[in-house]
């Protein structure tokens, strides 16, 4: 019987270091100019002891053992503002701080809090450790029918991927329900997977675990190609992006577009359901996987500038500079982690910019935010009486239903 | 070499909610998900922990389940080497003693060092397996161990007493243990390791003896817990609600 050798080696070995750099956007790190532009710009580079720069000085100058003691990667919120800045083009959010947390995970070495949302993950198809079967429960709220396509078995326009904390978040469910109502009052002919529908995954796959989301975008892709519909769209960016980058190079692909996208279409048909809205000033926050990874910056605005008495105003970091609000990279599932680090929040900083522009609302664009912001404007002083919404909350507000 | 031997069962998940079939005296298996009992999980580790301590061989036996072969590749990706799937396990639950001979049988002929079992699970509340494979075994038994380590032909064990005392134990080996919990938590595997796992390893299937679903006891009825709808919210100040107190009580004689 042949013996199984555990299979442990430490993260950050010289093999890692060879196979970063060999890899073919790794290649890219050679040019490295150490400007540590990178470093600089990450909102968390203050409490890593080895930001992204210095990570890549220490690798060439073999200095691995150190590496291989920080747990700095699990600061990394994927946020992609050091890639957009690095000035040689190097990918450092996916060819680096993913790769790198990617070693860690096969090493074993994860912090606890993210080891229980890749189970849950894996087990139940959601990291929220939900049961499976209730991912459309949200829907039994509504006083009309949510088509699920299983059971209606017909091809519909739209297929509406609803995603995780859309799907259970007691906060984000009232986002989804808001859109179910749009999508009704508007006519749309659409249908949601319910209970067959799996985690999109990208954020477990920018928290290191690859293997685990291959394994989720397989279970989509299954159930995707048995039905018939023109297109995707979801509220989510995460799943947005792993529609639009990720899992057409694992030979799935689906036409998709993100609710903002896709109402920016249907705007004409909004605008003369806009009922008296009141005034208000309202900051737009950049979801950095709409943004930055996917260079979407005005759908969202021109819906906000649609709707009645609405004064967009912008923060210190706004569109490709936006700030990360802390949820992205797994940060959803480490954030004891981060806090005993860092001792601060990603979403108070921004909160403090709303407060800054005088913002009475805060304007997002994906599940994950409505609840980090709401929780950070109890902590900000003058934030008390800000309001987090979803744009399609303010339009539903907005318009008589 | 050490030789240890670990049993694996899956539960019904508590995540899920549960369903009474329509006989009324079982849980209604179509809605069933199972999961791996969390106090095996934690024999896993600590017999994996055990391996790369002092060199053992680890074998994990699970009785046959849907989705057991993914728990066993998850076991093989953490360090076990031997994966055995129990077979002939019929729709309903075999009793603890009749999977406990069946067990005993298989486990004999390898000769273990250790035998380490979850000292508990969902639906063997009471962890009867562990001391019954352990009599069958003619071994000795120390239930709720958190944290085992192996010198010469003894094992060292933690017990763990109500009240927070900590027993340090000596077991002559072979021995069968109950597991409370490892000494470290258990492992995270990452899925591209277990996806490598069902490649390369390969899971042994053994037929297990005739077993017996009469254990003598007869369930009469199985049922949810019933709500009751007693509870009833007073309003009004602390003077308000205290007189209403009162008053309740007296109403019920028992003032
Ligand atoms: S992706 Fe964002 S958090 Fe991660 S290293 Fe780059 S700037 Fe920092
Ligand atoms: S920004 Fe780019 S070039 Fe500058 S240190 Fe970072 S990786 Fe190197
Ligand atoms: S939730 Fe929004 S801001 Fe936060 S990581 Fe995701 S995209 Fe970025």
């Amino acid at each position: 019987m042949a013996v199984n050798d555990i299979p442990q080696h430490p993260p950050f070995t010289a093999e890692f270091k060879e196979s970063l750099f060999n890899i073919p956007e790794g290649e890219k790190i050679q040019t490295c100019l150490q400007c540590a532009c990178c470093s600089g710009v990450c909102p968390f580079g203050f409490a890593m002891e080895i930001p992204p720069g210095r990570m890549i000085a220490w690798m060439r100058a073999g200095i691995l053992d150190e590496m291989l003691e920080s747990d700095s990667v699990w600061m990394c919120v994927s946020c992609y503002a050091c890639t957009e800045v690095c000035p040689k083009g190097i990918p450092v959010t996916l060819a680096l701080m993913t790769r790198a947390k990617e070693e860690a995970l096969l090493a074993g070495n994860v912090p606890t809090e993210l080891q229980s949302a890749l189970e849950f993950s894996d087990q139940y198809s959601n990291p929220l450790g939900e049961s499976s079967r209730k991912r459309a429960d949200w829907a039994e709220e509504l006083d009309f029918e949510i088509p699920i396509i299983r059971k209606v078995k017909r091809p519909v326009d739209v297929l509406w991927f609803v995603g995780d904390y859309a799907s259970y978040h007691p906060r984000v469910k009232n986002v989804t329900k808001a859109f179910a109502i749009l999508l009704n009052k508007l006519g749309i002919d659409f249908g949601i997977l319910g209970s067959d529908e799996h985690s999109d995954g990208d954020s477990q796959r920018l928290a290191g675990e690859r293997g685990l989301f291959e394994k989720l975008a397989e279970k989509n892709a299954k159930i995707l190609s048995r039905c018939e519909f023109n297109e995707i769209i979801t509220t989510d960016p995460h799943a947005y992006n792993a529609f639009k980058n990720e899992y057409p190079q694992l030979g799935f692909d689906f036409p998709v577009r993100h609710y903002t996208e896709f109402l920016v279409d249907h705007l004409d048909e909004i605008t003369p359901l806009f009922k008296e809205n009141g005034k208000a000033k309202v900051a737009f926050h950049d979801p950095c996987y709409l943004g930055r990874v996917n260079k979407i910056y005005e759908a969202p605005r021109q819906l906000i500038e649609a709707i009645p008495g609405v004064e967009l105003v912008e923060m210190a970091h706004n569109k490709s500079t936006s700030l990360c609000c802390g949820g992205g990279g797994g940060g959803m599932w480490l954030d004891g982690f981060r806090w005993e680090k860092a001792e601060y929040r990603l979403s108070e900083w921004r909160i403090k910019e709303a407060v800054a522009v005088k913002a009475d609302i805060l304007a997002v664009s994906c599940p994950y935010e409505p609840p980090r912001f709401e929780d950070a404007t109890k902590a900000i002083a003058g934030a008390k009486k800000m309001l987090v919404k979803d744009i399609v909350e303010l339009i539903v507000d907005a318009i008589d239903i | 070499m050490t030789e240890i031997v670990v049993i694996a069962r899956l539960v019904p998940d508590l995540v899920e909610e549960l369903e009474i079939a329509p006989s009324g005296t079982a849980l209604d298996l179509s809605w069933l998900r199972v999961i791996i009992n969390e106090f095996d999980n934690h024999a896993i580790e600590q017999a994996i922990i055990l391996k790369e301590r002092s060199g053992a061989t680890v074998t994990i036996i699970s009785p046959e389940a849907e989705g057991v072969e993914d728990m066993l590749f998850t076991t093989a990706a953490k360090g076990a080497d031997r994966l055995i799937k129990l077979t002939g396990i019929g729709e309903e639950k075999p009793t603890n003693l009749s999977l406990a001979q069946t067990l005993a049988t298989m486990i004999k002929e390898m000769n273990p060092d250790l035998v380490l079992n979850g000292v508990q699970a969902h639906d063997d509340i009471t962890g009867d397996l562990a001391p019954q494979l352990a009599q069958l075994l003619d071994m000795p038994y120390v239930g709720y161990i958190s944290g085992v380590s192996l010198d010469g032909g003894k094992a060292k064990a933690y017990k763990e007493y109500p009240g927070g005392i900590l027993a340090e134990m000596e077991i002559n080996l072979p021995a069968v243990l109950g597991i409370q919990s490892s000494e470290e938590p258990p492992r995270y595997v990452a899925i591209s390791k277990v996806r490598q796992m069902m490649n390369s390893t390969s899971i042994e299937e053994i037929q297990s003896s005739e077993l017996e679903t009469e254990s003598g006891v007869v369930i009469k009825r199985m049922y949810l817990p019933e709500a009751a709808e007693r509870a009833e919210m007073l309003e009004g100040d602390e003077k308000e609600v205290a007189t209403k107190i009162t008053s309740i009580l007296q109403d019920l004689g028992l003032l």
